[in-house]
């Protein structure tokens, strides 16, 4: 009975991993609108980039379920690991700073993680905020290393593997962008669905009973902990590299905060939820900034204030509603699009 | 003291000084901070938006005393009743419906009024720091054995004195102090005994809320008012109340007094450490006692 259900599980969580033809048709179709709109660079590059910071907080909050308000630290690491190896020309290669960088923000990752390990909710609420804003504190004290709130001055990114130079429509800052996205989705991809990407979710539904059946609880919250501060260094050296700028802002709480919404928008634990969100978020800040460019502000809030009162599931379940229709109009029941976001109540 | 050395005495009288500094802002923040000691604490609910109430005091009073002219003594009450009006309608329409949700729910919620609220007053006042015109008697300083004392801190610090007083005697003696008691350590068992724990949860946020719109008015000269005062000590409430624990008010007035000494003698000695020892002291107070230093054993 027992290798029954073994094989049972593994089959289904194989089942599970596979490649469904709606994730083929997502990446041909952002592939599609970044050649489809070639003036559209700069704001697209932006949308990865947050894309990438969102997948980062996705695996802490969506599988793993610790909540974070200072996933900037990381963010804010990467960035000025990278403006520095550029600034002082220690390594002018991008891809090669761009690891680097996200390994220096791995390692701030672990070491904090001991922390954030310890208490409940509120406490890893406190923990996570306050290592963000005690990073703010440190780039500001170290100015003359971080150039302070003017930033770090005369970066210059040399041209990728010395062939492909950013310009300045920002075509190879796009493509580049979307390369490291591509190649760091797969990955967790990988992640998720590997064994212990499945413990993880048991950790988050339950983690007494996950340490029952004898999962290392602490030690895989780490691992992700770190995994995801890699993933948020890499999106932090990505912005430095793209925009050439790195300034105090990086560390900035809106920062934080902005990427928990945009996940919730876009719906956490299945991965695309940080893509889409994203481009959600996006697009809608840059609707409330074209209808009043000084307090675009409210309209977020307000859209977050509606999307938690009326709930998130119903949210995406009205928001699939229409695309569902369709889906099932041609492809039949099976194919509609299920969320199967358990978050705990 | 020590006449005989002048530099010994002259240091003596800068940390008297700077004690004194710290005492009043450690009781502007208690008085800031807890009410959110009560929702956070001991009702559960993460409310970062606790400083939009606190700011909504200071505006009111502001308004009142620049443009129509009220006296400050005056104006005070006005900031309470309608920091506290506010609240109450906000928990009656939207925050009661979050009390059972989870803390994301109520962080993302919290968050999002506050970008409302700042957006908001940015499009009503402006968005320039606000000053409100103090009478007289509060201005300048005078001098007890050499300490400067300013005149605006003494009040402050004689009016929260009064109110952590109050609050204490309220809560540990009257019937309604020992409503909220019950309500909170088992809702259950109080409302089967006959308490309305909607309406004393209603009502203690009420309050707080109008304790955060007094110590908003109070504030306007010490912590600076403009629309970005709730983002910006958030922090400082929340390590207050985290910090504090919220076994009793005692916890959170403690370390109110140590963040507000600690942060007037960092600012004054290691000023470019300054945010990095209270943010680091916090972490470490946390890490060691998750609860809070006068917390409870056990979090709900």
């Amino acid at each position: 009975m027992t290798t029954n259900a073994q094989t049972e599980v593994g089959f289904h969580a194989r089942q599970h991993g596979r490649w469904h033809w709606s994730e083929f048709a997502f990446w041909i179709v952002v592939l599609a609108v970044g050649l489809a709109f070639p003036s559209r660079y700069l704001i697209m590059t932006e949308i990865l980039r947050l894309a990438l910071f969102a997948l980062s907080l996705d695996l802490i909050l969506g599988y793993a379920g610790i909540v974070s308000l200072g996933h900037a630290a990381f963010f804010g690491v990467g960035a000025y690991c990278a403006g520095l190896l550029s600034v002082h020309g220690i390594i002018n290669e991008p891809v090669l700073a761009l690891i680097v960088a996200g390994l220096a923000a791995t390692v701030l990752g672990f070491a904090t993680s001991f922390l954030v390990i310890r208490g409940v909710d509120l406490t890893r609420l406190m923990v996570t905020l306050g290592i963000a804003l005690l990073m703010e504190a440190l780039a500001e004290r170290f100015s003359n290393i971080t150039g302070g709130t003017d930033g770090l001055q005369g970066i210059d990114i040399q041209p990728i593997f010395g062939v492909f130079a950013f310009d300045m429509f920002g075509r190879t800052g796009f493509f580049y962008s979307l390369a490291v996205l591509f190649v760091l989705f797969l990955l967790a991809r990988i992640i998720v669905h590997s064994p212990f990407g499945l413990s993880l979710r048991a950790i988050k539904n339950n983690p007494l009973r996950a340490s029952a059946i004898g999962i290392p609880v602490n030690k895989r919250l780490i691992a992700i902990y770190t995994v995801a501060a890699f993933y948020a260094g890499i999106a932090g050296a990505l912005f430095t590299q793209t925009t050439a700028l790195a300034s105090l802002d990086v560390f900035a709480f809106e920062r934080s905060a902005d990427l928990v919404l945009l996940l919730v928008i876009g719906g956490s634990g299945y991965l695309y939820g940080g893509l889409i969100g994203a481009a959600v978020f996006r697009m809608l800040q840059e609707l409330f900034q074209w209808i009043t460019p000084q307090y675009w502000m409210f309209w977020i809030g307000l859209v977050l204030v509606v999307i938690v009162m009326v709930g998130r599931h119903r949210i995406h379940a009205y928001a699939l509603w229409l695309p569902n229709l369709i889906l099932k109009q041609i492809a039949g029941r099976k194919a509609a699009v299920v969320l199967t976001d358990n978050e705990a109540p | 003291m020590t006449i005989s050395n002048p530099v010994r005495s002259l240091l003596m009288t800068a940390i008297l000084t700077n004690l004194f500094d710290g005492v009043a802002y450690g009781m502007l923040l208690f008085v800031l901070a807890c009410g959110l000691a009560v929702t956070l604490g001991l009702m559960n609910f993460v409310n970062l938006a606790h400083g939009a109430f606190a700011m909504a005091g200071g505006y009111v009073c502001a308004v009142l005393v620049n443009r129509i002219g009220w006296p400050f003594f005056a104006a005070l009450p006005l900031a309470f009743v309608a920091s506290a009006m506010i609240g109450a309608v906000l928990e009656r329409t939207l925050y009661q419906h979050l009390y059972a949700r989870s803390h994301l729910d109520q962080v993302l919620f919290s968050i999002g009024l506050v970008f409302m609220t700042v957006a908001t007053v940015d499009y009503i006042m402006g968005s320039s720091r606000i000053f409100i015109k103090l009478p007289d008697v509060l201005q300048g300083q005078f001098d007890i054995f050499g300490v400067g004392i300013g005149r605006y801190r003494l009040m402050i610090i004689v009016i929260c004195g009064l109110l952590t007083v109050g609050l204490q005697l309220v809560l540990s003696k009257t019937r309604f102090g020992s409503r909220l008691r019950a309500a909170v350590d088992d809702p259950r068992a109080a409302s089967g005994l006959g308490i309305n724990v909607p309406q004393v949860f209603a009502f203690t946020f009420a309050f707080g809320c109008g304790l955060a719109g007094l110590g908003g008015a109070l504030s306007a000269e010490i912590l600076g008012l403009d629309p970005y005062f709730p983002l910006k000590f958030m922090i400082y409430f929340l390590i207050v109340v985290t910090v504090g624990g919220s076994s009793s008010i005692t916890g959170p007035f403690l370390a109110s007094l140590l963040l507000g000494i600690g942060d007037v003698a960092g600012k004054y000695y290691v000023p470019k450490l300054g945010p990095f020892v209270i943010y680091t002291i916090m972490i470490v107070i946390l890490i060691w006692r998750p609860n809070g230093l006068f917390g409870r054993t056990a979090t709900r």
